[in-house]
């Protein structure tokens, strides 16, 4: 870590002895530091104000989450991936039931799988208040935060009552889902969609219709639909290059192909176009759960499986659309009870190494926007 | 021209502030609206739902028994090695030695409240309780014994 840093330095003295256009300064945004929501190290290069260069550096909650997973049995190894993405703990233990059983080539229940996708909406939505809460925080709007949380937290009353914890719920296990729904889940969703519609406008007036949020979102870490492919990123910032890469269009899994909605798509590619796309999916997914509410199909929530998992010898691998993006799960099995060798693609990896190629030449003010648009969860990038 | 453009981007910054503010000033007015819990002055009121997963117990009736057999299939399905099962050997009625839990060590510590070994237990001996506030001054009182002092095993559970 030292001498990185060290060799920045040079780089820099010698740079800037070439132009003679001034010294450049390097500062370290992080591992603590109240903008990266996480322990996430920065270290940027400027000259004046402009950022020249940002060099994240990674490891600083790294648990070797892929290397354990290897000692655990499928059963057990689901609830170490809520410790990921935990805004989206739901949506990465749904990508490792997921390839579990298409490795043991396993039904679902139908009830399950709209279970599943339900419980996957709500959690994608509770995530996305988050991140608007936390970002408009970050610009320095302290309010909004309050008024996201007041929405999120009926979303994890639901979640405590049915899965019987509010973040890291281990719901999803292989053939189905843990217990079946609470009685009163959907009498609850119901109500929650009411108080979000009546809510959500609420949202445009606090902060998207502001004139020092727009000015300070609008034209800022632009990010071009060929850089968005190359770099991988998926989500809201690919969609919001206009890239489509809704997994839940491209290749549905459960029960997204038979329900109706929208996959946002924006062109402009800054950081307001995130906004928006983030602000026009928490509606697409209440679409998603008022068709589903009221269809739950009756049966069983959960496949007969056998008490020991076993996985054919082979290769597997299953993608979800997390509230972040793209999330994989890559399993090589040699035949025992644990996986060989596993493997996650996580949507925030790929999505903080465009960081440094959108926000070269903006001012550091800038920066809060494009991080806060870019919606990063260090846990998951650091697994 | 320029004048123009220079007052009314001041006249639509100004009224998108005050529009944000109206709705800031909505629930300043109105304080029923508003959502906080005055934990833990609210402790006596507060119920957790029922499935809510805060610590793994043992349920125990009147009698002092328990429906633990000494199995460990809780301890083989927990991820951390957060449960130890001892058993020793009780001697039956009819003279045959038989397995029996001596005692249940749970570290509560290292719990991650995933609910499998209360999933993988074949007699429902272990529940997940409601308890949240666990936190101590020393992290050794964090190991516990489920099983209650002097307790046994409920007759007729194999
Ligand atoms: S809840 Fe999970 S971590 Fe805790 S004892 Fe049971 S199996 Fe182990
Ligand atoms: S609690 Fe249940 S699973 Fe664990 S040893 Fe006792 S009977 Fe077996």
């Amino acid at each position: 870590m030292y001498r990185e840093t060290q060799i920045i330095e040079t780089d820099n003295i010698a740079a800037a002895g070439a132009d003679a256009a001034g010294a450049a300064l390097v500062i370290n945004v992080g591992p603590q530091h109240p903008a990266t929501h996480g322990v996430l190290h920065l270290v940027i290069t400027l000259e004046g104000e402009t950022i020249k260069k940002i060099e994240p550096h990674l490891g600083y909650i790294h648990r070797s989450i892929e290397k354990m997973c290897e000692s655990l049995s499928y059963r057990q190894f689901i609830y170490v991936t809520s410790r990921m993405d935990y805004l989206s703990a739901h949506i990465n233990n749904h990508a490792c039931a997921l390839c579990i059983e298409k490795g043991l080539q396993l039904e679902i229940p139908g009830r399950a799988q709209v279970i599943r996708v339900l419980m996957d909406e709500l959690t994608r939505i509770a995530s996305h208040e988050l991140w608007w809460g936390a970002m408009a925080m970050d610009l320095g709007a302290f309010t909004p935060f309050f008024y996201a949380f007041r929405e999120r937290e009926s979303i994890n009353d639901i979640m405590e009552e049915t899965c019987g914890a509010r973040l890291t719920m281990n719901y999803m296990v292989p053939g189905g889902v843990m217990y079946d729904l609470h009685p009163n889940f959907q009498k609850r969703v119901k109500s929650f969609i009411q108080l979000f519609n009546s809510k959500i406008d609420e949202y445009d007036d606090l902060v998207t219709g502001n004139i020092i949020f727009q000015n300070r979102t609008k034209g800022v870490g632009v990010l071009s639909r060929e850089d968005a492919i190359s770099f991988g990123c998926t989500g809201p910032v690919g969609r919001a290059s206009g890239v489509t890469c809704d997994i839940r269009k491209l290749y549905p899994y459960e029960v997204y192909d038979k329900v109706d909605f929208d996959e946002i798509i924006e062109t402009a590619g800054d950081s307001y176009a995130r906004y928006q796309v983030r602000l026009k999916e928490l509606r697409q997914s209440v679409r998603i759960i008022e068709q589903l509410i009221d269809n739950i199909p009756e049966g069983d929530f959960q496949a007969k499986t056998k008490a020991v998992l076993k996985l054919p010898k082979g290769e597997f691998y299953s993608r979800v659309e997390t509230a972040r993006g793209e999330m994989g799960v890559y399993i090589v099995s040699e035949g025992g009870t644990t996986p060989y060798r596993i493997k996650f693609r996580s949507p925030g990896f790929s999505n903080l190494s465009a960081l440094d190629h959108m926000s070269r030449g903006s001012k550091i003010g800038d920066l809060m926007a494009i991080m806060g648009t870019l919606d990063l969860v260090i846990p998951d990038i650091d697994r | 021209m320029f004048l123009k453009e220079y007052i009314l981007n001041i006249y639509r910054a100004v009224a998108s502030l005050l529009k944000g503010m109206k709705t800031t000033g909505r629930y300043f007015l109105r304080p029923r609206e508003i959502i906080t819990q005055q934990y833990p002055d609210n402790r006596a009121q507060m119920k957790l739902p029922e499935r809510f997963r805060g610590e793994v117990v043992m349920s125990h009736d009147e009698n002092n028994e328990h429906a633990c057999t000494g199995c460990t299939a809780c301890e083989l399905a927990c991820p951390n090695g957060t449960i130890k099962i001892i058993t020793k050997f009780d001697v039956t009625p009819e003279g045959k030695k038989k397995k029996a839990l001596d005692t249940f060590v749970y570290h509560l510590e290292l719990c991650t409240m995933c609910n499998l070994c209360v999933e993988a237990c074949p007699t429902s001996a272990i529940k997940m309780a409601q308890t949240f506030e666990h936190s101590v001054y020393d992290r050794s009182r964090l190991l516990k014994k489920l099983n209650q002092p002097g307790s046994k095993l409920r007759a007729g559970v194999e």
